[in-house]
């Protein structure tokens, strides 16, 4: 039965050389392929969550197509095999040693040229998720239960409701006061967890007006499903406008405030940027 | 043959032991899916519907996950399946310590015991099957009966994991070389000395916990020095492997039917052993970071594990490539286990390809802690396990009972899970990957997802449906069943070759088998 891959042995290796030569070629190149000479030129933004959408959509269509691969070739093997009569065995051979090798090393190289292509965009995406731009507005976090409270860099609170301006990064320095929490907000694809005696942070491109849901996405307590806020993006000018009344209603409780302030002040550690 | 209770809780036979590990994970699966119901009615309607209080909800999604994994699939596959199959696949009367055997499926009991107090207590645990602190350490549900219950399962876990390495090692039949040792049973020793490796950090962290809750320790608590990322990684480094725990006896319950009903050789065995399975053994301790994509480590343990985490689509791929292979030039036919396991491999196909996202760090920080992660696992875990489970009791039911189960019923059941999971949780991802947040029990700030939870809950309601039909099939078929003769599936593995169901001691006579002899080998016929 097994007997046929002895005489034609030199093509056999021939054929696997080639083979295995073809696919340490692909493993090689597919990082390579993903790079792209990083885009530095200086001002330009990376919107991390516009390099969501594309990076979703390729890993879409990449795992559709090995999924309807698999299940194309599966439903004929169903229906090309099915038993014709009773009694009967099925008749697959014994696999040849070079057969066994390339049925492991081949498809072995392919998911790992799949599995480095994928990982070096994934990789570039993070780099754009975590390297904060440094023209940026940043605002601390505290999150609690079932708050967030916001406090910007002149001193004002929100809680739950986070005004930005348009065209402009925004960057959460966040801890929590109790239990972990997960600042989430969907419109932006980004969340990072909260949580007492660290900080952590996470950073989003709003680029025009509007308003977007901000859910909690780690299980907090009992109203953690309670836990939403907003992100109310403003034209640079009304936001402008906003904060200055904000810290105008500031000035008399100026003294109070300030305890309170340095308190949370001296708590977090700068986290690594 | 009369029937006597105290032959059976007294009982050191790895048979009926299995059976009783079946029967308490089976009502153990029936409690976690009427909470499941529960839930997915709650959902139903934007706002409270049938409860108005969260810590409900959040104790029936903690009954959930806790009892589904810990009650349910590992003990089945490692109880039930392993108890039953294992002695008979290597030709050995019983197990090595056939009393330590007794004594786990007494620990489970106690376990599955102690998880359904949930449904009893005042002050049931809601701290989900994960249990982070600081939460668990804060709330007013009882964290010490998820501490408990883990650690007791765990311990009969552990115990299995002893005896089952040593009766392989020590008890097979004469001329039964390792090499041709049913998948199934490589498998589940594989799985074994992932639980022996990784159980007792499961047991440190959960102790601590209750440490920190009710003895006044710090173990986790930053502001006397502590750390909560120190749980997690804990945690997960356990219940990562853990997934394999549960995925390696099920695909092992899959070649044993795929093989069986295709009535070929396995495809590339030896790649299958050491490739595949060696492969995920060897992977499963090094990827846990996934699961803290979003939670604060380090940015270079994210991407290394984004790394490690992908490179497990290589033996997995191996292991449904040879799955795929083992139907080639076959002889198939179509009962019901055979399509419970192309189930598996259709969900589990759909599930693990949905994982690569997931692998992705970048992607995960909109994925994570979202619906599509609960789809995706319900995919490759959930429910792709339960439908192996499914199949192989179908699959064994004849060797077990001596009967037959009915098949038109079997197949109807089938179609209807089968449909019911696919609504449920192809949907599920599609909600998540918009925004959808897990363990919400009140969606008021998604009113959007309302009619996609309402679908879910209609799917959930077909897929409860298949479930009864299924295990009411077993029982009646049990009772009443036809005989169905020792081999009705024309297997050529070892159990199929003793008189169903097999006497105590397992055989008349010891076995002993050629070695080239296989459980796989149906050319030679």
């Amino acid at each position: 039965m097994h007997t046929e891959n002895t005489a034609p042995g030199g093509r056999v290796r021939a054929a696997a050389a080639a083979w295995l030569g073809g696919c340490a070629a692909a493993w090689l190149a597919a990082p390579a392929l993903a790079y792209e000479p990083a885009s530095a030129a200086p001002g330009r933004i990376n919107d991390p969550a516009a390099g969501w959408d594309h990076l979703w959509h390729e890993v879409i269509v990449d795992i559709t197509i090995i999924g309807v691969l698999f299940a194309l070739v599966m439903a004929w093997f169903l229906w090309r095999y099915r038993a014709r009569k009773p009694g009967e065995v099925g008749t697959q051979s014994k696999l040849s040693p070079a057969a066994v090798i390339g049925w492991a090393v081949i498809p072995t190289f392919i998911f790992m040229a799949d599995d480095f292509y994928l990982a070096a965009n994934g990789w570039k995406l993070w780099n754009d998720y975590r390297d904060v731009p440094a023209d940026r507005m940043e605002v601390k976090l505290e999150s609690g239960m079932y708050s967030w409270d916001y406090t910007y860099a002149n001193g004002v609170r929100t809680q739950n409701v986070l005004r930005v301006p348009a065209g402009k990064p925004v960057m959460l320095r966040m801890t929590s006061r109790d239990t972990l929490h997960s600042h989430f907000i969907p419109d932006f694809r980004v969340k990072e967890d909260s949580m007492p005696g660290r900080v952590t942070y996470l950073w989003f491109y709003p680029k025009a007006p509007g308003e977007h849901v901000v859910s909690c996405a780690e299980y907090c307590g009992v109203m953690h499903s309670y836990m939403a806020g907003k992100i109310i993006v403003m034209p640079e000018g009304e936001f402008k406008t906003w904060l200055d009344q904000e810290v105008a209603k500031l000035a008399p409780a100026d003294k109070a405030v300030d305890k309170s302030a340095e308190q949370t002040a001296d708590k977090p550690a700068n986290p690594p940027v | 043959m009369s029937f006597n209770i105290k032959e059976w809780i007294f009982t050191t036979d790895h048979k009926r032991v299995g059976v009783l590990y079946l029967i308490g994970s089976i009502a153990a699966f029936g409690v976690a899916g009427i909470a499941a119901m529960l839930m997915r009615i709650e959902l139903s309607t934007l706002g409270p519907t049938i409860t108005t209080n969260p810590t409900q909800y959040n104790v029936w999604l903690y009954a959930h996950g806790a009892v589904m994994i810990l009650g349910f699939q590992i003990p089945a596959l490692t109880g039930f399946f392993a108890n039953y199959c294992i002695p008979l696949m290597i030709g050995a009367k019983d197990v090595a310590f056939p009393r330590v055997n007794a004594l786990s499926v007494w620990l489970f009991y106690v376990g599955i015991i102690l998880a359904l107090l949930t449904f009893v207590v005042p002050d049931p645990p809601d701290v989900m099957w994960t249990g982070y602190p600081p939460y668990s350490t804060i709330t007013t549900g009882n964290t010490a009966l998820y501490s408990f219950t883990v650690l007791i399962l765990g311990f009969a876990s552990i115990i299995g994991g002893v005896n089952f390495l040593t009766t392989v090692a020590y008890m097979r039949a004469p001329g039964l070389k390792w090499s041709n040792l049913n998948i199934f049973v490589w498998c589940t020793l594989g799985a074994f000395v992932l639980q022996l490796i990784f159980v007792p950090v499961l047991g440190t962290a959960v102790t601590l916990i209750s440490f920190d809750k009710y003895l006044g320790t710090h173990f986790f608590d930053p502001s006397r020095g502590g750390d909560v990322l120190t749980y997690q990684n804990l945690f997960w480094f356990y219940s990562h492997p853990a997934v394999y725990v549960i995925f390696l006896p099920f695909i092992g319950v899959v070649y044993e039917i795929v093989a069986t009903f295709a009535k070929n050789r396995v495809f590339n065995h030896k790649v299958v052993l050491w490739g595949g399975i060696g492969g995920i053994v060897i992977l499963s301790g090094e990827v846990w970071v996934h699961h803290l994509y979003v939670s604060g480590m380090a940015d270079w343990i994210r991407i290394g594990q984004m790394v490690t985490t992908l490179l497990i689509s290589i033996p997995v791929g191996l292991l449904v490539i040879s799955l795929a292979g083992t139907l080639y030039k076959g002889s198939i036919t179509f009962e019901t286990p055979m399509l419970y396991a192309l189930g598996v491999l259709f969900l589990f196909l759909i599930g693990g390809l949905t994982g690569i996202p997931l692998a992705l760090t970048s992607l995960t920080l909109h994925l994570s802690d979202t619906y599509y992660v609960v789809g995706h696992f319900h995919y490759v875990m959930a429910v792709a396990g339960t439908f192996a489970i499914f199949g192989g009791v179908y699959y064994w039911f004849p060797k077990i009972t001596g009967r037959m189960y009915n098949e038109r019923w079997g197949k109807i059941g089938f179609w209807l899970t089968f449909v019911g999971v696919n609504i449920v949780f192809w949907i599920m991802m599609t909600v998540g990957v918009k925004g959808m947040p897990r363990r919400y029990y009140d969606y008021s700030a998604f009113p959007q997802f309302e009619s996609a939870h309402q679908w879910m809950t209609f799917g959930a309601a077909i897929l409860g449906v298949g479930f009864v039909i299924a295990v009411a099939n077993w029982i009646i078929g049990a009772r009443k069943g036809a005989p169905a003769g020792d081999n009705p599936w024309r297997s050529q593995s070892l159990e199929w070759t003793t008189v169903s169901p097999p006497p105590h001691g397992n055989w008349p006579s010891p076995p002993s088998v050629d070695p080239d002899w296989t459980p796989y080998s149906y050319e030679r016929r």
